[in-house]
């Protein structure tokens, strides 16, 4: 075979796939997905209400994504599909975060390899267990990579320097509202403005509800949980790991009261 | 077998691609079509009496919302062929349903029922309007009519939380489908008719979910009392009936502590009045 005009090496066409996927991610705002006292908290800074980051996959499956949204988008919609057949087919526990990741895996793998160009995207795939050591959390990129992740995962523009601010303040067991001023801690750059309650996609997978532990936090209930970690906040923003652990006994939700996200928003 | 089991990569393909409406049942009706009951399949002999039947479900509105109820028991003729039957389904945070008829096609049902909700709302972002929720019921009795022409009927009861009108709706099905909405009350199965009787006497408009409760399991009660085939309250191995509320709280079943107690009340009536509570006459 003789080499056509214009041959791009495999290792060429792959790294040239490999950086366009990473400047199309740079570009969009990242994303945080922690463990905290009761399961999986994902928050992501995302102004519009409808065309979500985070979404249910699963009674105990959530998923977050950066990215292109028609990319994410689709593969979320598979992702349900795979879900639900299964579980349908065999029963709700036999659904696992390990199973669809490794389907992700295929299908972005697939893609990356065959299409000239790759999906635009990051995902997080997170399964709350019954308790912590059996939570999951897997990250996948680009070229279908998985990563087990444990405790954080950043994932979008800069990455890094999220996942380093997210260091700082992350620990094993946070409460809600103190793992949720870490996360916001760490998506806001030093010295920059906070994104307000309408602007934030929050939701968390509560190992203690009932049924589907998937649930979006958003409105009033948001905005106190948004208010509660911040009284404590002013006086000690950096000895804050002794001083309010436990309040907000009353927090996480774990039933359907209140405001119930029917994703239309009003 | 089907396709589906040929290739992995097709599955993979197949599933992402697949753009049609956001329903669960049609997605699988066209990807792995085994995988759903066969509506159309022809049984050599009509099964008759030889497959467990489910009896009585029950269900009243009660003030912001609505409550429902179902005894345990399911027969084959004349055997009783499970004391502890659950005939009530959670089908989401604020629906349920209860089954009536051939037991095996009616758990199914509601096992496909569920996901096929919560499949929809997972895919859309919102959740079906509770008519819409009816509807695809309806939808899915019909697909059944060829079975239950063949002793394989299986008819529901659908209650829901609805928050246009902040309180419960009740539908009722035949075999060939519906939805009929039923207003107030409505009872199923082989004891329906003196439940029904019963529930016409002690229903209150916007009572209290505990008084629709008491009302229910009397309900229940009589209609144990005249149909040999609905199971009354099982005092000795302590099996009450299952009662599942839902109002905008969302969808709860009662405990059986909690269920125990309204049958306690209930029995302690019925040891002074055998036939329940009288109702005024004027």
């Amino acid at each position: 075979m003789s080499i056509p005009f214009g041959y791009v090496s495999p290792e060429q066409q792959m790294r040239d796939k490999a950086d366009y996927a990473r400047k199309g991610i740079a570009r969009g705002r990242s994303v945080v997905v922690l463990q905290y006292e009761d399961g999986i908290l994902f928050v992501a800074p995302n102004p519009s209400r409808a065309l979500h980051k985070i979404s249910e996959i699963y009674d105990k499956i959530g998923f977050a994504a950066v990215g292109r949204y028609n990319e994410f988008e689709a593969l979320r919609l598979g992702g349900i599909r795979y879900a639900d057949i299964n579980g349908y087919n065999y029963a709700r526990d036999d659904v696992t975060a390990r199973g669809l990741a490794n389907l992700y895996a295929q299908n972005l793998g697939q893609i990356f390899t065959e299409s000239p160009k790759p999906f635009e995207v990051e995902i997080v795939v997170a399964e709350v267990g019954d308790s912590a050591e059996e939570d999951h959390i897997y990250r996948l990129t680009f070229d279908g990579s998985v990563f087990d992740e444990t405790g954080l995962v950043a994932m979008g523009g800069q990455a890094e320097a999220v996942a380093g601010r997210l260091k700082e303040r992350y620990r094993e067991g946070l409460p809600l509202p103190e793992a949720l001023e870490a996360a916001l801690f760490a998506l806001t750059e030093p010295g920059g403005e906070r994104p307000p309650a309408n602007q934030l996609e929050v939701a968390v997978l509560d190992r203690n509800r009932p049924h589907r532990k998937f649930l979006r936090l958003n409105g009033p209930r948001l905005e106190r949980l948004l208010a509660e970690e911040t009284t404590p906040s002013p006086t000690a923003p950096d000895t804050a790991s002794g001083a309010a652990p436990e309040q907000g006994s009353d927090l996480p939700p774990t039933a359907p009261e209140g405001d119930i996200d029917t994703g239309s928003n009003g | 077998m089907g396709s589906h089991r040929d290739l992995p990569a097709g599955m993979v393909n197949h599933i992402f691609t697949n753009s049609g409406i956001s329903s669960f049942t049609e997605f699988v009706g066209s990807y792995a079509p085994d995988l759903l009951p066969d509506r159309n399949e022809t049984l050599a002999a009509p099964v008759g009496d030889h497959v467990p039947h489910a009896t009585t479900i029950v269900a009243a509105t009660c003030a912001g919302g609505v409550v429902m109820a179902g005894d345990r028991r399911a027969t084959s003729g004349n055997i009783i062929s499970q004391r502890d039957m659950e005939k009530v389904f959670r089908t989401d945070d604020f629906s349920c349903m209860g089954i009536a008829g051939a037991a095996s096609t009616g758990i199914e049902m509601a096992r496909l029922y569920r996901v096929e909700l919560e499949h929809y709302e997972k895919m859309e972002g919102r959740t079906l309007s509770v008519a819409g929720k009816a509807n695809r019921l309806a939808t899915m009795i019909r697909g059944n009519l060829g079975m239950a022409m063949q002793g394989l009927a299986v008819v529901p009861l659908f209650a829901a939380y609805d928050p246009e009108i902040d309180g419960g709706r009740i539908f009722g099905y035949d075999v060939g489908g519906g939805p009929y909405e039923q207003y107030q009350h409505h009872a199923i199965g082989s004891g329906s008719i003196f439940a029904r009787g019963s529930l016409k006497k002690l229903y209150r408009e916007n009572a209290s979910p505990e008084d629709v409760v008491q009302a229910l399991i009397n309900a229940l009660y009589d209609a144990a009392d005249d149909d040999s085939a609905t199971g009354g309250p099982d005092v000795t191995r302590k099996i009450w009936p299952v009662v599942a509320q839902i109002t905008a709280d969302g969808f709860r079943r009662l405990s059986d502590e909690e269920v125990g107690a309204h049958v306690q009340t209930v029995l302690e009536g019925r040891m002074n009045f055998p036939d329940g509570p009288v109702a005024p006459l004027r």
